[in-house]
């Protein structure tokens, strides 16, 4: 019998440090088997446990993309015990990741759509994965127009700011990153909140799917800007966080109603959130 | 199906002799209470009970139990590589099981033994397992079985049921385990159709003696919603200390957490029960709570019991009414009212 709470040991190849308050860490790993780099096929939007012996585990979403091959990456915030840790540990570090876990974005869906992705501050991962994953030329042509409005609260605390600026100069997606303010003279991009921002560049519902993922003020912020530009709840989705510890629907805790966030989710959409209890 | 009768004082010394098959464990009398321990020079079966405090659960799916070990010691090559613990599944017997306590075995398989994981801890011990249940003659006043889909003789669950006819014991064996249990059961002797009928009539007889009857059946039809945002919770959960008695006595309840144990260099990472009573259940590493207050994690235990599971596994309540939460929540806090109450909502 499989036991599914085994965790791949993988090795730390990089550790990027992300934001100016170097509270975001991206850590790339390599499985030391290479089988487990097969078992571990995942889709854009699915999440993993990261396993630190001695420490715990930590469901984080996965940055990368299946396109990407021969490695996955996480992207980190510094916030408890095990996030703690591992932005102490090192390159070559051995530690350990369990998945994918949970659901992922509707890619069937998506096909032959404009797809409009919102993003707010660490919550960029999945999103990115997302990004990375169409943008590849195998995929491209699965999707119509690719529109993304990414925002921080300043420029230093954006993620992947070196692709941010490749995928400015395509043409094949059309980008809006924002920050909430800066001093800096030379910002060449946007200034104001995501939800403001998104009034602004996202001109149509037409044939288009909207994936969320941010902040709770900035969904909840972002949610009537949608549904006014004419976005159903069913083509909102959102990317839920719940404390969890087993990943895979049994041990009870990250649970709103009778849907567990993280085997039914972490994606939702909105028609499908509204009928659950808001406790989240 | 094999039937075999034993006299009270025999059926101790087939016991001891089936020890030899499995580890036996019995209900033993232990200060005020009774709970299940394993048959040995210091622990003799006592089975003129009516339910252990604590739920035999814990004999499938312990308190705490050790998944994986690893060591943290860099100069071993495996360093940091979690490894599977050894395991003793070895066959065992639960003898003197209530047949609530069997059912809530089933009624939990559905989450650890599901078509899309399978928990190998859980199930490798539950199959390992062989349920001898001793039927009620005489159930608890908190006792609702009944009402929840099982009943004092009830078989099912069960893969031996032992009916106490007062001078004797006669077990029926109901699945192939059981065959297999009461086929390696020496001494007993045939049952004769006065012991088969008395046997009969005490199953029947033991049912008039469940006082209570609980309404579930308009659970299923109910909102979700509806029942969550209903106004009777603040009062339903204004009693509550938030304790966790009920969970952790509970034998339907199956959450637990995951957590990593170090001692020098070497580390287990081991689960344990959890509560969803307790804050820390639900806390996020940003501070953010979806059930910071009380009343939200009482409404959590009995919407996932009453409604949540009933939509989830259409298999009835989580719960096998063997009343334990009823009987020693510190503040009265009583199940069977609360699925009344739900169940009348509209």
């Amino acid at each position: 019998m499989e036991n599914p709470y085994l965790p791949y040991p993988v090795r730390i190849d990089d550790i990027i440090t992300e934001t100016e308050d170097r509270n975001l860490k991206t850590f790339k790993f390599i499985f030391l088997n290479p089988e487990d780099e097969e078992k571990f096929s995942y889709t854009p939007g699915q999440f993993a446990e990261l396993s630190v012996p001695g420490k715990g585990e930590i469901p984080i979403g996965i940055a990368s993309s299946p396109t990407e091959k021969g490695f996955v990456t996480f992207t980190i915030n510094k916030v408890g015990l095990v996030t703690t840790h591992m932005h102490n540990m090192q390159k070559d570090d051995i530690m350990g990741i369990r998945g994918p876990l949970g659901n992922w974005y509707p890619w069937e869906e998506m096909e032959g759509k404009n797809v409009v992705i919102i993003g707010g501050g660490f919550a960029f991962t999945t999103l990115r994965s997302s990004i990375v994953y169409m943008l590849n030329p195998e995929n491209r042509k699965r999707f119509k127009d690719i529109t993304v409005v990414y925002g921080a609260r300043s420029p230093g605390l954006l993620l992947y700011r070196d692709e941010l600026a490749e995928w400015e100069k395509r043409d094949d997606i059309n980008m809006h990153i924002t920050v909430d303010g800066t001093d800096d003279p030379d910002w060449k991009y946007n200034v104001g909140f995501v939800p403001t921002i998104t009034e602004e560049k996202i001109t149509s519902a037409d044939n288009a799917i909207a994936i969320v993922c941010g902040p709770p003020i900035m969904i909840k912020f972002t949610q009537p800007v949608l549904e006014k530009l004419g976005f159903p709840p069913e083509r909102i989705i959102l990317s839920l966080e719940m404390r969890m510890k087993c990943g895979i629907g049994i041990c009870g805790r990250c649970n709103i109603g009778d849907q567990y966030v993280c085997k039914d989710g972490p994606v939702f959409s909105l028609a499908k959130l509204k009928q659950m209890p808001g406790e989240y | 199906m094999t039937l075999k009768l034993f006299t009270k004082e025999q059926w101790l010394t087939t016991l001891e002799g089936l020890k030899e098959s499995y580890k036996i464990f019995v209900p033993v009398k232990d200060g005020d209470f009774h709970t299940f321990k394993e048959l040995d020079e210091r622990n003799k079966p006592d089975f003129d009970y009516q339910n252990t405090r604590m739920s035999p659960k814990s004999l499938v799916y312990p308190q705490s139990e050790r998944m994986f070990e690893y060591t943290l010691d860099d100069n071993d090559p495996d360093a940091h590589i979690m490894k599977e613990s050894e395991k003793d599944y070895s066959p065992r017997a639960i003898v003197g099981i209530r047949p609530c306590d069997a059912h809530a075995f089933q009624i939990v398989k559905l989450n650890f033994d599901n078509p899309e994981y399978r928990d190998p801890l859980w199930v490798k011990r539950f199959e390992s397992t062989t349920l001898v249940g001793l039927g009620c003659n005489e159930p608890c006043p908190t006792c609702f079985c009944t009402s929840v889909g099982g009943g004092p003789f009830d078989e099912k669950g069960l893969d031996v049921i032992v009916f106490d006819l007062g001078e004797t014991f006669l077990a029926k064996a109901i699945t192939e385990k059981g065959e297999d249990f009461v086929n390696k059961a020496q001494g007993g002797s045939e049952a004769d159709n006065t012991t088969l009928k008395a046997a009969e009539e005490l199953s029947v007889s033991s049912l008039d003696k469940i006082s209570v009857s609980v309404s579930t059946d308009k659970l299923k039809d109910k909102v979700i919603n509806e029942l969550f945002e209903a106004p009777f919770w603040d009062d339903v959960g204004f009693a509550c200390i938030n304790c966790g008695t009920c969970t952790y006595l509970c034998p339907t309840c199956w959450c637990f957490d995951i957590q990593d144990e170090v001692l020098g260099k070497e580390g287990d990472r081991i689960r344990n029960w959890d509560s969803c009573m307790f804050p820390l259940f639900t806390l996020h590493g940003s501070g953010h709570n979806p059930r910071d207050k009380k009343v939200q994690r009482v409404r959590q235990r009995f919407m996932h019991k009453l409604k949540y599971y009933v939509d989830k596994y259409d298999n009835g309540v989580q719960c096998s009414g063997c009343g334990r939460c009823v009987r020693y929540c510190p503040v009265n806090i009583d199940i069977r009212e609360v699925a009344e109450i739900m169940n009348g909502y509209s």
